[in-house]
């Protein structure tokens, strides 16, 4: 029988935040390959690069590790002369990818958030808490979840959530 | 758990939200025109109002913005939530109590 949770590193990762406003907004879509998400919450991707909304003058932009330089590259040249702050983040934190059957509920174990596919459909991508620790999630498909933690906080994270999920390893 | 409405992300668990104290305190535009007694009233003297009180809050595990609420301080109820720079709702367009 398949885990109830499956709970594996993401990909080496190149990170980004932006700050930016209407000008600077406009700017990034090209350079992205995509608009950056108005709305509250949500992510945008492009091929390999996603931009995801956390607040309404910051994204997190993620990326592959090799892609990188070649991304900072082209945005810091799109936005040349607009107010913005573009700040390489990618050693800052590290990636989870959260999956299986019971991976709400283990989230539930340490986060209050509604997982109900309507409050919280895919797509969607927000900054919240994870028992102790502040995380960055974004759900990826009905049973799949992104979880974005500080370096320091991804062994609490990672073992927060093995053992949240071993309660639902059923017989 | 108590919900509190983020004017940009809706409604959100209280433990992603940091007080921020009394809301609409202006700064005085020229501090060295004041005497001791006036800035001293401006910087500790707060309203700590039994009933409906403007603060500030911050949703600083979410978008990170601060924005206003007005809340009850005897029930904790939170009446509404509004951006930074708008004016303080009207009394009478507010809720009476917790549904």
């Amino acid at each position: 029988m398949p885990d109830a949770v499956t709970l594996a590193p993401a990909a080496p990762s190149a990170r980004f935040t932006l700050r930016a406003r209407a000008a600077a907004i406009a700017a990034a879509a090209a350079p992205l390959g995509t608009g950056l998400p108005e709305v509250a919450c949500r992510a945008a991707t492009a091929g390999v690069v996603a931009a995801l909304w956390l607040g309404p003058d910051e994204w997190l932009l993620l990326a592959p590790e090799a892609e990188g330089p070649a991304l900072a590259a082209r945005l810091a040249a799109a936005l040349d002369g607009l107010p913005h702050a573009l700040v390489d983040v990618g050693h800052r934190q590290g990636g989870l990818l959260l999956g299986g059957p019971a991976a709400t509920e283990a989230l539930n174990a340490g986060c209050p958030l509604d997982f109900d596919p309507d409050a919280f459909p895919i797509g969607m991508c927000t900054r919240t808490v994870l028992a102790k620790a502040e995380i960055v999630l974004w759900r990826l498909g009905a049973e799949s979840f992104r979880v974005e933690a500080a370096r320091s906080f991804m062994p609490y994270v990672r073992q927060f959530l093995e053992e949240a999920g071993r309660a639902f390893a059923a017989a | 758990m108590l919900l509190i409405d983020c004017p940009y992300c809706g409604q959100r668990p209280e433990i992603e939200f940091a007080y921020g104290g009394e809301a609409h305190l202006a700064r005085p535009p020229d501090p060295s025109a004041l005497s001791d007694e006036q800035w001293a009233e401006y910087l500790y003297m707060r309203s700590n109002p039994k009933g409906r009180h403007a603060e500030r809050w911050r949703h600083v595990h979410g978008c990170g913005r601060f924005f206003n609420a007005v809340r009850d301080t005897v029930s904790d109820f939170f009446v509404t939530t509004y951006k930074v720079g708008a004016a303080r709702p009207d009394a009478a367009a507010m809720p009476k109590a917790a549904e």
